[in-house]
């Protein structure tokens, strides 16, 4: 040591201090996809010894260019978590009692495949198979399809239905999972209902770049958190209520006549012909000729096919048809439905708690960007009808919704009008606009109708199982008009349910309406705590046991997950699955591919670690149990296993001839994209590529998808299409006028009786705003209560995370301190939050950021004491609470019968519709309630270390 | 008690620049700094209790999140805390060991384990709470500015940045030279008013925070679309207007 080290201060040459600079990262980097929340970003997995050293963002990847978030980095805690399940476990206890013993994988899969083919030889509706935040739904929906049931579903009918449905009946896209802004040449973003998620990375990202360039932020949310924080402005509005101040803004720019009339009449149904005949069963129908293409009136020549090119369309009128009928251009109708004055500004600013400036200056602001100041890229591109254009004309206004507009029971119609303010500014698929992310747009409706609507004992049903209803012929109904699903999905209690309705699954089939569930397969769904409207009502389910034979309701449930979450306790059988760098994967193009607005793209996952558990890839399973069963898509004639694993399957399944799971280096030697015989190299080929592959399209073929020839045509090359069509924008939702028209006493399927005025008045083939649905009852509850979702975790599975338990393990009530002072409460009290179904207790913050009319909390912090391998005092369970706790999966019983709490056309979980009173308590106990029995340590997991010294340069 | 050496002229100040106007709060830098550093130089980042009751570890960057001002007016902030590596480094002085240290050549003050008795002195002298104590292994840690990153020549030049630097997906954090007048962090710190944190206790932090950038102010045309002769239209002369409109598609 130098003498004077003390005194002196001292350089790094003179130091004592050892830095080693320059030590290895790494023995070996892989590349895989992370699954730490739903973004699915590219990560780099350095290992060390055999350990992760980091995970950093594959700065090459397309949906995340490098940057990664907090979950993506805690990834490593989530790789080492102690509440990782170890083997098969069979159920020895009660249900719910947690009491389990472990069992051989081939014991595991003998017991599943007998309780599997036991049933499906006698009637196979009677197997449900429901997934959560499930990244291999063509693989899973598939497999249930060859299993000859029609109850298959994600959490999509929980989790963001609205905005999928509104948008595929609309504009052939959606907001998150099928459409992205124009973050590059967007002058004006609005934010719509954005709890803090979905997507991540890439709104982060984009954020970051329009703040860059002096693009101005508008967030409409109740809450001013996270995203909200770095907007210019915020809106708060009280819940449930955007789609009155969406339609004030159409109204706005209806009367100043600052709307885009001439895209409307190119790209969409504005001035397609609707019968006006009421009574008949044509009435609301477009008009069409013998070939069936909708008809429009021009200028000159009168009734002419709407879509042909050069007619000078008339968009505003009555005509008299020659067989007396009138008709009038679908803008006649909307505009004359929006230019009401029950939606003017005066009427709509004190029910959505603003006031009447704000949404005039929004309109006027909304016109501006639009309009005024023309943005056009030099880049040419052809049309559908072979027209030549010389440059790109924006409209720099766009858009993003999520969870605050999905989950409402209007939020269907919500979506519908935020789409359709898009379409009145010309504001999709151009420069500065919402765009599609590849390979969207599709027609609208995207596909056919939901496959299912007959079932036969061991015979595999043909078609998919979420399919897109054009009316009542394709609805899932019995002759009486009754579901044949077990969650009523495609019923007329929720036609348009494209995503089914995961949570009406377990008290479906407890009550045995509309039938009994034999066996339950769930998959990643924590049934049993977060992913319920309510806990206590699904855990009821699950433990319900029918009165004459004594026997579970639901007779078996299988389980797989890989986690000791709160839902495995009751199981039957647990099928422990691998972590998400232990296996193959692929985000298909399939499913939820990862396009974007520059091009499709598609990504794998590879096993980057080996399980260090008796546990195997969930998938692999799947494909196992399948070729047992002898189902013909995964069983050889022979009976033998088709593929040999999920990485066999991706490479060699075909869905239809050359098109499967994967669309990159397709053909044998992998020059083909889209369309092309299997390449038994294509999985390296994606492992060299970094486990993703993109195609690029040119600048070309970027904007104006729907009608755009060169993209259309290429898409169909890579099979993304059937036909190369220009695709119609709709504002006016026929499919929906179908539906009632059926309701009105038309047709040949009509609902039941009781549901007749429901369906007439929810599927309104034009978006209407529709208070929640059920009694509100505003003096008993006069709060809204929502949840947003903290950025570093995602769903339950942060609360295993050793370093993101450490940011946020407890939640709090948050309500505005004004609202606070009027009901006499202060910071940090304990209060009873009442609902009309029941009670919880937590203790309050205080804040500015949130609407006076809206109390809110942290989404899928609470955890039920004993669970995820947490100490039993662990604050997620004694300080942490879900709201759920007091949502019901059931509206109040009216005359007898109780409606499921969703949205009326689609099904979607309507849990942002929560009203609550809150009131002082004691805080006394000083934790939160309801609390329930504590779950025991599944076997096969050690105790929790008391102290955690992670260091990959230590490897045990 | 340490003293501080006298940077050589035309030695590095090197340092963060961090954007209040993009964080977002997201905690990315937090977790991925603990990700590298808990196998980097100052490892473990030791956590206490990790599945218990009290989970509570190191961490050498910690968010805060505030409000700001009242109602619609108000407005949320994010505000990342590390350590700021001051010019004159409280911790530094008070550290009776020498373990508390500033690097002459690039101003990144570290602390030598081998010489860290624990006392602690150094995290009630820093006014900024950026030091952070590891109970189970009785040393002081804190933020290397990722040294075993920055000068890391096993690694591309690219990623020679600190990790909540790579990482942030707002792309609000920076690294440089503050030292140099013309680094691009000096030039982002010039251009958008950079500010020293708590400039009164007299630290002389190098790392700076940029601002939130004004609001921007809708450009709002006057009158309002609907104020206009034309909106004052009923609705069925309004249609006939649209009617008598000439478009070819």
């Amino acid at each position: 040591m130098h003498e004077n080290s003390v005194d002196r201060g001292r350089t790094a040459s003179e130091s004592t201090d050892r830095i080693a600079y320059s030590t290895p990262t790494h023995d070996r980097v892989a590349t895989t996809t992370c699954y730490m929340c739903a973004c699915r970003c590219g990560i780099r997995v350095h290992l060390k010894d055999g350990r992760i050293r980091y995970i950093e963002g594959n700065p090459d990847h397309p949906v995340n260019r490098g940057v990664l978030c907090g979950k993506g980095s805690a990834g490593i805690m989530t790789q080492y978590s102690p509440a990782r399940l170890a083997n098969p476990l069979l159920r020895v206890g009660a249900r719910g009692s947690g009491e389990f013993r472990e069992i051989s994988w081939a014991h595991a899969l003998d017991l599943a495949t007998s309780w599997l083919a036991e049933v499906r030889a006698r009637d196979p509706r009677q197997f449900a198979f429901f997934s959560g935040r499930d990244q291999s739904q063509s693989l899973t929906g598939f497999w249930a399809a060859q299993f000859g049931t029609p109850n298959f579903a994600a959490h999509g009918g929980f989790c963001s239905v609205n905005l999928a449905a509104a948008g595929l009946y609309s504009v052939g896209g959606s907001f998150w999972e099928f459409g992205e802004p124009d973050w590059e040449h967007a002058r004006l973003f609005l934010l719509w209902g954005v709890a803090e998620d979905h997507d991540s990375n890439p709104i982060k990202l984009g954020l970051s770049r329009l703040r860059e360039r002096g693009a101005r932020i508008i967030a409409i949310n109740p809450v001013r958190t996270g995203y909200g924080a770095i907007a210019d402005q915020w809106i708060s509005l009280r819940p449930g209520t955007d789609g009155l101040f969406v339609f004030s803004l159409i109204h706005e720019l209806l009367a100043a006549d600052r709307i885009d009339l001439e895209f409307l009449a190119t790209h969409a149904n504005a001035h397609w012909l609707v019968i006006d005949a009421p009574g008949t069963a044509e009435h609301g129908l477009f008009l069409r000729d013998a070939a069936g293409n909708p008809l429009a009136w021009d200028r000159t020549a009168g009734l002419v096919p709407a879509g042909r090119p050069g007619i000078s369309p008339v968009l505003a009128g009555t005509m008299s048809l020659p067989d007396g009928r009138g008709a009038h251009p679908v803008f006649h109708l909307l505009a004359e439905r929006y230019l009401s004055p029950e939606y003017a500004p005066e009427a709509v600013a004190p029910r959505c708690g603003i006031d009447v400036g704000t949404i005039r200056r929004l309109a006027a602001e909304l016109a501006a960007a639009a309009f005024a100041d023309p943005l056009e890229l030099p880049c040419p591109w052809t049309d559908t009808e072979g027209r030549r254009h010389a440059t790109m004309l924006g409209r720099p206004v766009a858009m993003h919704a999520m969870r605050g507009i999905a989950a409402h029971a209007n939020g269907f119609h919500t979506c519908r009008a935020i789409h359709l303010l898009q379409l009145l500014l010309g504001a999709v698929d151009r420069p500065g606009s919402w765009r599609y992310k590849s390979p969207y747009p599709r027609p609208i409706p995207p596909g056919p109708g939901p496959a299912g609507a007959t079932v036969a004992p061991d015979t595999p049903i043909d078609g998919t199982l979420l399919g897109f209803p054009q009316g009542p012929e394709d609805l899932l109904v019995d002759g009486s008009g009754e579901a044949l699903r077990i969650d009523k999905a495609f019923s007329w209690e929720a036609p348009l349910s494209l995503h089914g309705l995961l949570h009406m699954v377990l008290p479906n089939a407890a009550a045995g309406d509309p039938y009994r569930i034999d066996t339950l397969l769930l998959y990643m769904s924590n049934m049993a705590w977060n992913s319920a409207m309510n806990p206590a009502q699904n855990i009821e389910a699950l433990t319900a046991r029918d009165a004459h034979s004594g026997e579970y309701a639901i007779r078996r449930v299988i389980y797989a997950d890989a986690y000791s979450s709160e839902t495995v306790p009751y199981a039957d059988l647990v099928l422990p699955d691998t972590t998400y760098l232990e296996r193959f994967d692929c985000i298909s193009l399939l499913d939820r591919p990862i396009g974007s607005a520059h091009g499709p793209a598609d990504a794998i996952r590879q096993p980057v670690l080996q399980p260090n558990r008796n546990v195997r890839p969930f998938q692999d399973v799947l494909l196992e149990l399948g070729a047992r069963l002898g189902l013909p898509a995964f069983a050889n004639t022979d009976g033998n296993p088709r593929y040999r694993d999920y990485a066999d399957y991706m490479v060699n399944h075909e869905r239809r001839p050359g098109q499967g799971p994967l669309a990159g280096w397709r053909g044998e030697n992998g020059e083909q994209i889209g369309i092309g015989a299997p390449n038994q190299r294509q999985i390296a080929r994606y492992i060299e590529n970094g486990c993703f592959w993109q195609h690029e399209l040119p600048p070309g073929q970027q904007y104006y998808k729907y009608a755009n020839r060169d993209y259309l045509e290429g898409a169909v090359a890579m099979g993304l299409l059937d036909n190369a069509e220009r695709i119609v924008l709709q504002l006016y939702a026929e499919p929906l006028q179908r539906l009632r028209l059926a309701a009105e006493g038309h047709g040949r399927r009509q609902p039941p009786a009781r549901l007749r005025a429901r369906v007439a008045k929810y599927c309104d083939p034009l978006p209407f705003w529709h208070p929640p649905l059920g009694a509100q009852e505003p003096q008993t509850f006069p709060l809204s209560a929502i949840t947003q979702r903290p950025m570093p975790m995602y769903h339950s599975w942060g609360s295993q995370n050793a370093w993101l338990r450490q940011i946020i393990a407890a939640n709090r009530l948050y309500m505005n301190r004004a609202t606070a002072a009027r009901l006499g409460l202060a910071e940090d009290d304990w209060v009873k939050v009442t609902s009309r179904s029941g009670e919880l207790r937590c203790q309050l913050a205080l804040m500015e950021g949130v609407n006076e009319a809206t109390v809110w909390t942290w989404n899928a912090i609470g955890k039920r004491t004993g669970a995820w391998n947490l100490a039993d005092d662990a604050p997620e369970s004694t300080r942490g609470f879900l709201l759920n706790h007091v949502i019901s999966a059931f509206l109040a019983p009216e005359g007898g019968h109780a409606d499921s709490n969703s949205d009326p056309v689609t099904g979607q979980a309507a849990w942002f519709d929560l009203r609550v009173r809150v009131e002082k308590c004691s805080a006394e106990a000083a934790h939160t309630t309801p609390r329930f029995e504590p779950l025991p340590r599944p076997p096969g997991l050690a105790p929790p270390p008391a102290i955690l010294r992670y260091n990959a340069k230590d490897a045990p | 008690m340490t003293s501080i050496p006298k940077p050589a002229p035309g030695a590095k100040k090197l340092g963060l620049v961090i954007d209040l106007d993009t964080c977002v709060g997201c905690q990315a830098c937090a977790v991925s700094c603990k990700e590298w550093n808990t196998s980097g130089h100052m490892a473990p980042l030791t956590d206490l209790d990790p599945y218990g009751a009290r989970p509570d570890g190191v961490w050498f960057n910690r968010i805060h999140s505030y409000e700001a001002g009242d109602g619609a007016a108000g407005r949320t902030v994010h505000f990342p805390r590390s350590c700021l590596h001051c010019e004159d480094a409280p911790c530094v002085t008070v550290c009776p060991t020498g373990a508390s240290y500033k690097r002459a050549e690039d101003g990144i003050v570290l602390v030598d384990a081998d010489l860290c008795i624990g006392c602690k002195l150094c995290s009630w002298a820093c006014p900024y709470g950026a030091r952070e104590y590891d109970e189970d292994a009785g040393v002081m840690k804190k933020c290397t500015l990722c040294i075993d990153r920055i000068y890391n020549e096993t690694l591309g030049e690219e990623e020679r940045v600190p990790a909540c630097v790579s990482v942030c997906p707002t792309r609000a954090r920076h690294f440089g030279d503050l030292g140099d007048p013309d680094s691009e962090v000096s030039q982002l710190v010039a251009e958008r008013g950079g500010f020293e944190l708590m400039p009164e206790q007299g630290c002389k932090p190098v790392n700076r925070y940029l601002p939130p950038r004004p609001r921007a102010a809708p450009p709002v045309p006057s009158p309002s679309p609907s104020q206009t002769a034309e909106a004052a239209t009923p609705i069925a002369n309004r249609l006939l207007a649209w009617a008598d409109r000439v478009l070819s598609r």
